[in-house]
């Protein structure tokens, strides 16, 4: 059966172990943009242009784009991951093919990859949940259910950028999903401001097939704590089973292109 | 390095009773329409330097590729330790050292560091991946080196650091793809100097080369591949002997050298403007080109693997 469904084993951990090395070695540079950025934001939109705004549904604007923060860097520290830099190691660095001539399998390096990412927005989520705590804009102890979901979260972006790495054939051309998926979703996610002020039909567009409009929802329901339970596993479900069918196709288009 | 319980070059043993370690029966590798690899069949036994001889593009990379288990082949059979590569790619990789053709160390990490990471590939335990990395850094005399990250290497440095990396894991077979490709004269008799020590410690030795002289120096045995297929298959001394003669002679070209030769009915080839005469008694045929055909200069040579090399392939340019 491997032969023809990718199925990654335990060594997956060790690609995962690779790239967590690296990154620790330079941390300093890692660690200061998730701490800077949310308070930018926080600053000139949850609060100056808050003034204008007041409130949402009864919740400040501050608190009400909290979330949202925590969700794009999410999506940002993911699928940034699994493009740009997994495209670096796999065609300039020459990285993935070190690996392959050791026991592990090109599906052990993917999903090495693919763990390593979602572990990326595990680590800017929580970093950025620690300023949000500061600042008192999320409720407690809710919030930290945020930590576990930013991997699920992470898992489903690296599945998307990965794929889009597959079948790029520069890094050139990643810019595309970068500029015409990436950037509209950040803004119509129900990010900035609630997807109930757009046209129905965008609005159900929206919650039918945008990642992100699914990653905002939970995450506002748990900094919020405010659930509303329908809404909130439809989105929890919808991660959950586009992440799994992701996880899957990311390996086997990656292995298209690889094993040649 | 291969340690003393890992030698796979049982002395004494008689050769035909061991089995090979790679064993492959027509051998095919198509990328899409081309034919890279063309039906050839070859065995490795244990303990012998193995070479793989070719001009550009003749599929030497694919067929080590394969060898690897990282790409499949078309058609065929292909065995390594006894183990088909298409169904055992891990048990084989486990025991497999690779140095590949293009230099892929990771620019993330400094050079022992590479080491470190690669051992754990293969769940080399921490301590002992260690000791082994700093064993094969003064074995490949990069212990200055250890703590540089791999931009501060040379092009030598690079080859013999990832040669270190291949030996991380004890490997019961190396596969080299052009070890000493782009290397100065310098670093690439250093290099031979530690694949011959590699060999005297009983390593078997897979190797690609298009330098002739690597492969006279090295192997044991040897084919030469072009355009996908194996053309001979010997050990050096005895291909030049069959295929250019121990001796050559050598002789500027001009018209009348020539008519000299057709009159002897000797084998000659004229590359620009000299030619190249084969005979049993090459002294004779120089003495008697000398004597009666006024040649501006005439000279014996060894034969070398080059000859060979050059009469089977040709001498057009392959980019
Ligand atoms: N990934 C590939 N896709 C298509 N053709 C390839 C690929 N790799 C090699 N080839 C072709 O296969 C032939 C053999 O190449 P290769 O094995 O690299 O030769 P060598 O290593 O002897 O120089 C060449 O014609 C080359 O162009
Ligand atoms: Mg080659």
């Amino acid at each position: 059966m491997r032969r023809y469904f990718p199925v990654p084993t335990r060594l997956a951990w060790k690609v995962w172990r690779r790239n967590r090395d690296v990154f620790f070695k330079t941390y300093r540079v890692n660690f200061l943009p998730p701490f800077i950025e949310p308070v930018l934001y926080l600053l000139a939109l949850g609060y100056g242009l808050g003034m204008f705004v007041g409130d949402i549904g009864g919740v400040p604007y501050v608190s009400f784009i909290a979330p949202a923060l925590l969700a794009i860097s999410m999506m940002n520290a993911s699928f940034f991951e699994c493009t740009y830099s997994s495209f670096v190691r796999m065609y300039y660095q020459k990285t993935y093919d070190a690996m392959v001539a050791t026991p592990l399998s090109i599906e052990d390096v993917i999903a090495g990859e693919l763990l390593w990412g979602a572990t990326r927005s595990l680590i800017y989520s929580s970093a950025m949940l620690v300023v949000l705590v500061a600042f008192g804009v999320v409720a407690l102890p809710s919030s930290l259910l945020v930590i576990p979901f930013s991997f699920l979260a992470g898992l489903l972006f690296s599945g998307i950028a990965m794929c889009f790495t597959a079948v790029s054939p520069t890094i050139d051309t990643l810019n595309y999903p970068a500029f015409l998926f990436i950037t509209p979703m950040f803004l119509f996610s129900g990010t900035f401001f609630p997807l109930s002020v757009l046209p129905g039909p965008i609005q159900v567009f929206a919650m039918a097939v945008l990642p992100l409009a699914q990653v905002v929802t939970v995450t506002r329901s748990l900094t919020l704590a405010e659930l509303s339970p329908v809404l909130f596993l439809y989105s929890l479900a919808w991660i959950a089973s586009v992440c799994t069918v992701l996880f899957f196709v990311s390996i086997h288009l990656m292995k298209r292109r690889l094993v040649i | 390095m291969q340690g003393s319980e890992e030698t796979t070059g049982v002395e004494g043993e008689d050769k035909s009773t061991r089995s090979p370690i790679i064993r492959a029966r027509d051998l095919v590798k198509n990328y899409g329409n081309v034919r890279a690899v063309d039906t050839i069949s070859f065995e490795v036994m244990p303990g012998e330097v193995f070479g793989f001889l070719g001009p550009n593009g003749a599929g030497k990379t694919t067929t080590m590729r394969m060898i690897q288990c990282v790409s499949p082949p078309t058609g065929g059979t292909l065995s390594v330790f006894g183990l088909d590569v298409r169904d055992h790619p891990a048990d084989i990789k486990k025991w497999l050292g690779i140095v590949p053709q293009e230099t892929n160390l990771d620019p993330d990490f400094t050079c022992i560091e590479n080491l470190l990471v690669y051992a754990r590939y293969f769940d080399i335990p921490a301590k002992e991946a260690r000791q082994r990395a700093e064993k094969l850094l003064a074995f490949m005399q990069l212990e200055e080196k250890a703590d540089v990250p791999i931009d501060g290497l040379s092009g030598g440095m690079k080859r013999r650091l990832i040669l270190a990396r291949a030996l991380i894991n004890n490997p019961r077979l190396l596969v080299l793809d052009e070890p000493t490709i782009g290397l100065d004269p310098q670093a690439r008799h250093l290099m031979w100097e530690k694949l011959k020590a590699l060999q005297g410690m009983g390593n078997t030795i897979l190797l690609t080369t298009h330098y002739l002289e690597e492969a006279e120096r090295l192997c044991n045995r040897l084919v030469i591949m072009d355009r996908g297929k194996i053309l001979v298959e010997g050990e050096p001394m005895d291909l030049v002997r069959r295929y250019a003669g121990d001796e050559i002679v050598e002789s500027e070209g001009s018209p009348q050298v020539i008519a000299c030769l057709e009159e002897t009915g000797c084998r000659y080839e004229v590359h620009g403007d000299m030619v190249q005469a084969f005979s049993d008694q090459p002294r004779v045929l120089a003495k008697r080109i000398l004597d009666t055909c006024n040649p501006g200069r005439v000279f014996v040579r060894r034969g070398t693997l080059e000859d060979v090399f050059l009469s089977l392939t040709g001498r057009d340019l392959r980019e």
